[in-house]
């Protein structure tokens, strides 16, 4: 939208952040290379720069990960809970402290806008580990009984979406609750970890309390296979997760998954259009949508259809797409070409089963992996892109005439991970949110996160629950 | 220009039943997304060319008020002659918009802007309560506008509206509308902050666009809420309807408690990004206030000489 009202480039500054030309993996408290000498690079996907050399643990680095967790368990979990808290509090409040560094830092890595890991990652993250470290000395009263224990060495696998934001959500309970930690961020967004390996120092954390491996799939798969570890914890794709399920199965390992989504995100006629809309864009186009729960079916009353496409194509002219670290850019860089190639190939697919593609004049930068804000009309139950996940900003509108039919087509998906529902009627969110097979359900908003609000699915999104009382469950010996 | 409501909502108006099912059934407006919405748009990040256009903008949309009841033709003089002319140090300073007075100093300001761009605003209709007869609120127009009052500011009945009779805060709204003539634009004023409720600005709005109001206004200044960035969101959402069901375009003005920059900024943010550049100029978009310009004109200079030079360099009124 070209007007007269041009908002000139207000780049964050990236002088902030110290990125150091190599990386070692960080066990028991010290940064080190990994055994086999084998590194990997990370780039910025807004650019396609290459911010650094990390190195890539292999099956002895995680022995060593884990053994070092092992030893360091036993006098973690002998602490009091008040001083694990202390140690906690201290993590959040640095995180804090540095939080202007980690936001550029995460969004240079991963390519989300700098508002976002501004004003939603890096605030979330603090807050998960505050609201922990407020756990750690009260697990006699979480409802689990007196004096639940921790399960010992947690393994922790990560994606790409969310990477400091998610390692806080695994690191944060596990901690509160007496366990210790070898974490695997992933493989092109390893350096907020890192980075987070240095916090933890700064803290004085115990060594080998936490332990980062950064690697690929094959450093994962080691983890989890590993004997020593007591619990798998796993955020990603629902292909990995049944792998992952298979590896644990018949081990003593507890196991929680939160996996795929295809979350429907329902307008009713009585909707607050306005705000649906807003809440339609935050839904899909937050981090690119590249989010779990992210609402990518939109399922709309026929009877307001036009009126809110026409909203809704209006509002998409307005988002601003372009450079990360620019404070007013909304839709950021897709996080690889992988990821990339794959919302291509769903997107020919779903102009090819005969859906209607539409999307915003929009420029794209001419290096790095991008992605213009897209929707899809004339979608039905069947198309692939109403099915599978596309995990980019790719919305596909459908539609309903009635409740029943509404909650009928948000229910029929392999996924149950999150849902929306607008409407004015209070007792019609009620109704409806009661029989929508998902593990969050929002009313008149989408997207909200908090640390006290448990998290996860149903179906093929996986199990256990991440965030808020539940969220200790997956990390005691309950 | 005829008083009546638009050709396509016609039959809205017919009587107070339909006029209410009208009204109600607009669509309802959640607080939390729409205040969430106006904080997100609050922080763009307005810099260097970008900040200088929109301090000229905002400059020239300014309708510089003085409404005491101390008010004197001196004072009004004073005021006309900074709205013409705001920076003497900097003559590329834009001129305000308007200089906004009461019905009894609309000479004074009239001759104060004589041979300007500068319009005069007036505040007729019993302002600020409007707690008086129509007869009485239009005689207050008709002296206005016959004293030469380009744009008449009304308050609507408050108490009315909030009885239910919208049908009769419509016929005030035609009535003062008709008063106006073909020479005076009508600003409507809601006082969003006797309102209460966002449902109910909407409405308003809805209410005195089809009642011809050629710009719809917040408030008057003198309640505890008057411009905030939501209530303009919502009533820059309403105007954009209105014309995408009419084809008509109403003006807005944001008044009270816009005194800063960097608060007026966030205003043209909302415009730019709500409604666009058709209403980004100050035929369409006004500010209600009257200490902004000083912050206007002194981030100005700043721009300008890359220092911050404090109040004494701008004049008092």
């Amino acid at each position: 939208m070209a007007s007269a009202f041009e908002y000139a480039p207000a780049p964050e500054s990236r002088a902030i952040v110290d990125i150091a030309p190599s990386y070692g993996l960080f066990i028991d408290g010290e940064f080190t290379e990994a055994a086999d000498g084998k590194v990997f690079k990370t780039v910025s996907p807004a650019s396609e720069e290459v911010l650094s050399e990390v190195a890539q643990a292999g099956e002895a680095d995680v022995d060593r990960a884990v053994q070092a967790a092992r030893r360091a368990f036993e006098k973690w979990s002998a602490l009091p809970g008040t001083e694990r808290a202390k140690y906690l509090f201290r993590i959040a409040r640095i995180i804090q402290e540095r939080s202007r560094e980690l936001a550029v830092l995460e969004t240079l890595d991963n390519g989300k806008p700098i508002k976002e890991t501004r004003d939603a990652d890096l605030p979330l993250v603090a807050a998960h580990f505050f609201y922990y470290a407020g756990w750690a000395d009260k697990l006699d009263h979480a409802g689990y009984g007196a004096n639940p224990r921790p399960l010992g060495v947690a393994g922790q696998v990560i994606p790409w979406n969310f990477p400091l934001l998610m390692l806080a959500w695994k690191i944060a309970p596990a901690l509160a609750t007496g366990n210790t930690v070898v974490l695997k961020p992933a493989e092109t967004t390893p350096l907020s970890a890192l980075f987070f390996a240095d916090v933890c120092r700064q803290a004085g954390l115990p060594k080998g309390v936490v332990n980062i491996l950064p690697g690929y799939g094959d450093t994962g798969a080691a983890l989890v296979a590993h004997p020593d570890v007591n619990k798998v914890a796993f955020t990603g794709s629902t292909a990995v997760g049944k792998q992952i399920a298979k590896t644990v199965a018949g081990t003593r390992k507890k196991l929680t998954l939160e996996l795929g989504g295809k979350g429907a995100n329902i307008v009713f006629d009585d909707a607050p259009i306005d705000q649906a809309v807003e809440g339609i864009v935050n839904g899909i186009f937050f981090n690119q949508g590249q989010v779990c729960c992210a609402g990518s079916r939109l399922l709309v009353q026929e009877s307001i259809q036009d009126e809110l496409l026409d909203s809704l194509k209006r509002r998409l002219s307005t988002l601003r797409l372009g450079d990360p670290l620019d404070k007013n850019t909304d839709i950021g860089a897709i996080n690889s070409e992988e990821q990339l190639t794959r919302i291509t190939s769903l997107v020919e697919r779903g102009e090819s089963e005969g859906a209607e593609r539409w999307s915003p004049a929009c420029e794209l930068p001419t290096s790095g992996y991008w992605f213009a804000p897209t929707l899809f009309t004339n979608v039905t139950q069947a198309h692939t892109i109403a099915r599978d996940e596309i995990f980019g900003p790719v919305l596909s509108v459908l539609t309903f005439r009635t409740p029943d039919e509404a909650v009928a087509k948000a229910n029929n998906t392999q996924y149950g991970l999150s849902a929306g529902i607008w409407t004015e009627k209070g007792s019609r969110i009620l109704a409806v949110a009661n029989k929508l097979r998902a593990g969050v359900v929002w009313s008149n908003t989408f997207n909200k996160f908090d640390p006290t609000s448990p998290f996860g699915g149903y179906k093929e999104s996986g199990f256990g629950r991440e965030g808020g009382r539940h969220g200790l469950e997956a990390y005691l010996d309950v | 220009m005829s008083t009546a409501a638009p050709h396509a909502l016609a039959d809205v108006t017919a009587s107070d039943s339909t006029l209410r099912r009208f009204l109600h059934g607009l669509p309802g407006v959640d607080p939390v997304g729409l205040e969430a919405r106006a904080a997100s748009l609050g922080t763009r990040s307005i810099k260097t060319t970008a900040k200088a256009y929109a301090i000229d903008l905002a400059i020239s949309m300014v309708d510089l008020t003085t409404l005491e009841g101390a008010d004197t033709p001196g004072k009004v003089r004073s005021l006309g002659a900074k709205a013409v002319l705001p920076d003497p140090t900097d003559r590329s300073t834009p001129a305000t918009a308007a200089v906004c007075v009461y019905p009894d100093m609309v000479p004074a300001a009239k001759a104060a802007v004589a041979g300007s761009t500068v319009k005069v605003a007036s505040v007729a209709t019993a302002f600020p309560a409007g707690r008086a007869a129509l007869a009485v609120k239009l005689a207050d127009v008709r002296e206005a506008v016959s004293a030469g009052a380009d744009e008449i500011d009304m308050v609507i009945d408050r108490g009315a509206f909030l009885a239910g009779n919208y049908l009769k805060v419509h016929e005030e709204i035609t009535a003062v509308k008709e008063a106006c003539g073909a020479s005076a634009r009508l600003k409507v004023i809601f006082e969003t902050g006797e309102l209460s409720t966002y449902d109910n600005i909407r409405r308003a709005s809805w209410l005195g666009m089809l009642a011809g109001a050629d710009f719809i206004k917040t408030s008057t200044g003198k309640v505890a809420v008057n411009a905030t960035p939501a209530n303009t969101l919502l009533m820059l959402e309403a105007v954009r309807d209105f014309r995408a069901q009419t084809g008509v375009q109403i003006g807005v003005k944001p008044a009270g408690g816009i005194r800063t920059t960097k608060d007026a900024i966030k205003f043209l943010v909302l415009v730019n990004e709500t409604v666009g550049e058709d209403w980004l100029d100050n035929h369409w978009f006004r500010f209600g206030a009257s200490s902004l310009l000083n912050d206007l004109l002194m981030q100005r200079q700043k721009l300008a000489t890359g220092r911050y030079s404090g109040p004494d360099y701008v004049t008092v009124d």
